[in-house]
């Protein structure tokens, strides 16, 4: 029984940190509509800016002192983003906005990395606090008691904030309808900024708090993401003691996880997020979207069009460019052109759920690295030949899609953004822990082409013939019915259906097709480097092809391929640079900024600006 | 008080209004008068810049209100009641006026929420409910309501009788002309001739999004083909 209460306490002192950082993110979500990925980012700089914070405040009173300064130190700095970078991008297309905060989440890897240096930092312990308590027996550390007596009242301040003060009914109303609040004489911006604030530093808080307990390192600020995208949508978007339900259930429950199912802790969580999305698809305390509830007003979307004379003769060239660069190139170019060709190939078809079909998802490496996986399993136990594996990779990636757009598709938005993260994550932390099969961290190793493509070149040609065959087949499908009933599914699902379109089936058509393409890219991408590790699975892989799509324009055809394409190259390059994140980092707010329709999208208006480019309304 | 002129604005590409071009004095109560469609909730949204006109320009007691953001608009005094309510429902009667909430201008009344339960009985047995607890006729005086909590001098009406019941429709324009009687301004846009005729002094009729007429409502009544041929009567 003691131990089981020691447990317990342990739970909810690691829900501290958890809930704090949550619902700083939902609250954020609820007024600018922005998933802000770089949230745990500032969980991080709370860490880092608490451990300096301490070092200068002595003592138990500047303990708490130090924490409460490092909320207020990390809200000014979400302040500077809010103002800095996401302002000039409210106006962008719905969730470009996104892009921007993946920027930042570089930009302040980079600089914690410049201002603290590599190593983990060991948190200071709490003054005051540093012993146990015997519970039943059983040892409890004072900190965690601590931890489990103040958070409590922090949600409680947050509650009364939001639910009892002018600046909360604001806050609310503007969560249902900012426009009406600011035809009211309310200054929006700077109820945002207000907001964001808020928010940050709840994530500052969140990680000075945990300090004692976890210190600081380089990595918390997408481990914790994870994390908190769970505990949002498992407590429902927007909900304070949601959150805080969320916060405890999966930390309660990952306690016990380490204690009697050591090996499948990670597993765990997910598979809790999905059963409770099942059964209350809006999370325990949330309310269903309400699509176009909040009035934003964007262009209507350009019919697209098949490529004119102009547009395949560039293609052409460019092909030509590519099919002859065994003649001029070294063969690291080679290489490098591959991991770009596959690389494109895995953006394309998210780009074609995304564009084409207006779903987000935010866990398409789930495929990507599905494919990989199936491909590398079957050679490694079945000795399967490379050419049967890369057939096979694409169908174990399109069965998975089926399987995983099957629950998805039932949620829209937001919600079917979170739920494709957390089937990644599943996959991710399976390949993690299952190392009987997957070998873990160890990865699948020794995988490498048949004899006939294992030189450079046959290799670089089999994947141009592969990913462009694959480019041009989805460009294909979407000037195909099919694609026409996706693009309508897209627009008006309702005016979609009257016309005879069942719009989930195709659209589960369409993921199941996304998820084989990028099962194909991933199938290649093993053969390539002959090895396979869990990270393709990780959430920093979906995302990539995510800024990719977002940069290259989600509403052209070749968004996709030109940002793929732009984004390997760029980081080729920068990569030899060591601060190369702040530098991608920048280089993708300045993008966002300049070009909110992305590289294609804004190319294409400055075409049409020149008169180089006819607008559409001059067409036929 | 407010001039509009020559002022163009558009959905995209699509042209909703084209030169429009009128004024309204202090004190009076203009009916902004069309079919559906016509155009009449874009010159609102225009007045209030929630739709950015392209062209022309809007002035309020001298302030050029083109690209202002619309808290400012709101700020200089106007009030602006949305034709679709768009009350926060899920906030409560007392929160949604707090929303509402403006300091007090030289200018005009100063309102606080018992002159509004005056005003609005109903609203006063209701202030604890939350928005989407409360019928169409209560919603709509809510609105009202809340525009008034910023002390506006000009009160911009978009079609208060739409879609509520005659009783509550008399209502309205017993309050309308109250605020005409506290020496508020008021544009509303209406299709309903007869409402029109029962609160308002002047009137403009757009078609199409171009300007038909700009009278006295008596010259309107005087000139009963104008209002064949553009309102459904």
């Amino acid at each position: 029984m003691g131990f089981f209460i020691a447990q317990f306490l342990t739970g909810l002192a690691n829900a501290s940190a958890l809930f704090m950082v949550a619902s700083g993110l939902s609250l954020i979500f609820g007024v600018t509509r922005i998933v802000n990925f770089a949230h745990g980012s500032f969980y991080m700089l709370g860490a880092y800016v608490g451990y300096t914070t301490m070092q200068m405040l002595p003592g138990m009173v500047g303990f708490w002192a130090a924490i409460l300064l490092t909320g207020v130190i990390v809200g000014l700095i979400g302040v500077i983003v809010e103002i800095c970078v996401l302002r000039p991008v409210y106006r962008a297309p719905e969730l470009f906005q996104l892009v921007a905060t993946f920027g930042v989440i570089l930009v302040i890897q980079d600089l914690t990395l410049m201002t603290w240096g590599a190593e983990d930092l060991m948190g200071p312990r709490a003054p005051g606090l540093t012993g146990i308590i015997r519970i039943m027996g059983e040892p409890v550390p004072k900190y965690d008691l601590a931890l489990v007596a103040i958070t409590p009242f922090v949600a409680l301040a947050l509650w009364f904030l939001i639910t009892k003060t002018r600046v909360g009914v604001l806050v609310r109303a503007a969560t249902q309808d900012r426009e009406m609040v600011g035809a009211l004489g309310v200054n929006q911006s700077w109820l945002f900024t207000g907001v964001f604030f808020l928010g940050c530093a709840m994530a500052g808080l969140g990680g000075a708090l945990q300090l004692p307990k976890g210190g600081a390192d380089l990595l918390m600020d997408f481990t914790i993401l994870t994390s908190i995208f769970v505990v949002v949508v498992i407590g429902g978007m927007g909900s304070l003691p949601g959150a805080y339900l969320a916060a405890v259930l999966v930390s309660v429950l990952g306690v016990f996880g380490v204690t009697y199912i050591p090996q499948s802790t990670l597993v765990l969580i997910f598979v809790i997020m999905v059963l409770v999305l099942m059964i209350r698809p809006y999370g325990l305390f949330g309310r269903p979207e309400v699509a176009g509830e909040h009035g934003q007003v964007g262009e209507p979307e350009r019919p697209i069009k098949p490529a004119g004379p102009r547009a395949r003769m560039i293609v052409a060239a460019g092909l030509a460019v590519l099919a002859l660069m065994p003649v001029y190139g070294s063969s690291f170019a080679m290489v490098l052109t591959t991991d770009i060709l596959i690389f494109c190939l895995f953006a394309a078809s998210l780009h074609f759920m995304l564009g084409l079909g207006g779903m987000v998802s935010f866990g398409h490496a789930a495929f990507y690295g599905g494919g990989a996986y199936a491909a590398a399993l079957l050679v490694t136990y079945a000795g399967t030949p490379m050419e049967l594996a890369l057939l096979l990779a694409p169908l174990g990636a399109g069965l998975l899609a089926v399987i995983i757009g099957w629950v998805c598709l039932r949620l829209t938005g937001v919600y079917f953004a979170m739920l494709t993260l957390a089937f990644s994550q599943l996959l991710w932390s399976l390949a993690f822990q299952w190392s009987d099969v997957t070998r873990g961290d160890d990865g699948l190793v020794n995988i490498w082409p048949s004899a006939w493509a294992s030189s450079t070149m046959v290799f670089f040609y089999l994947t141009l013939v592969i990913c462009v065959g694959g480019i041009v087949f989805l460009r294909h499908a979407a000037h195909s019915p099919f694609g026409y009933a996706l693009r309508a599914a897209r627009d008006s699902t309702r005016q979609a259906e009257a016309t005879g379109i069942h719009t989930k089936r195709v659209q589960w058509a369409a993921f199941a097709l996304a998820g084989a393409m990028a099962g194909l890219a991933g199938g290649l991408f093993v053969f390539s480097k002959g090895s396979v590790f869990p990270n393709e699975l990780e959430i920093v892989r979906s995302f990539d092809a995510l800024i990719v799509v977002f940069l290259g324009g989600v509403k052209t055809l070749s968004g996709g391929v030109v940002g793929g394409a732009a984004l390997e190259g760029v980081k080729d390059v920068l990569t030899r640079f060591e601060y190369w994140r702040l530098a991608l980092g920048v280089l993708i707010i300045v993008v966002v900024i300049l070009a909110p329709d992305g590289l294609v999208g804004t190319a294409r208006k400055l075409a049409e600006k020149w008169g180089l480019m006819r607008a559409p309304e001059d067409g036929k | 008080m407010l001039e509009l002129a020559s002022v163009n604005s558009f959905y995209a590409k699509a042209h909703v209004l084209s030169d429009l071009t009128f004024s309204v004095a202090r004190g009076q109560v203009t009916a902004l008068l069309g079919r559906n469609g016509a155009g009449k909730s874009t010159t609102m949204k225009s007045i209030m810049q929630l739709v950015v006109p392209r062209g022309g320009s809007i002035r309020f007691q001298g302030h050029d209100l083109v690209g202002l953001p619309p808290h400012k608009v709101a700020k200089l005094g106007l009030g602006y009641v949305p034709e679709d309510r768009r009350i926060f429902t899920d906030l409560t009667v007392l929160e949604n006026l707090e929303v509402g909430r403006q300091p007090a201008r030289e200018d005009t009344v100063t309102w606080t929420r018992d002159m509004l339960f005056d005003l609005f009985p109903n609203l006063a047995e209701r202030r604890h409910n939350r928005g989407k607890e409360m019928s169409g006729g209560e919603q709509q005086m809510l609105t009202i309501a809340r525009t008034l909590m910023g002390n506006p001098s000009f009160v911009l009406l978009d079609e208060p009788s739409e879609g509520i019941a005659p009783v509550i429709v008399e209502q309205m324009a017993r309050v309308i002309l109250q605020l005409k009687s506290e020496g508020l301004t008021v544009l509303l846009s209406e299709q309903n001739l007869h409402f029109a005729r029962a609160v308002a002094d002047m009137a403009v009729i757009i078609e199409a999004g171009a300007q038909k007429f700009h009278g006295t409502l008596e010259s309107l009544n005087a000139q009963p083909e104008i209002r064949d041929a553009y309102l459904s009567v």
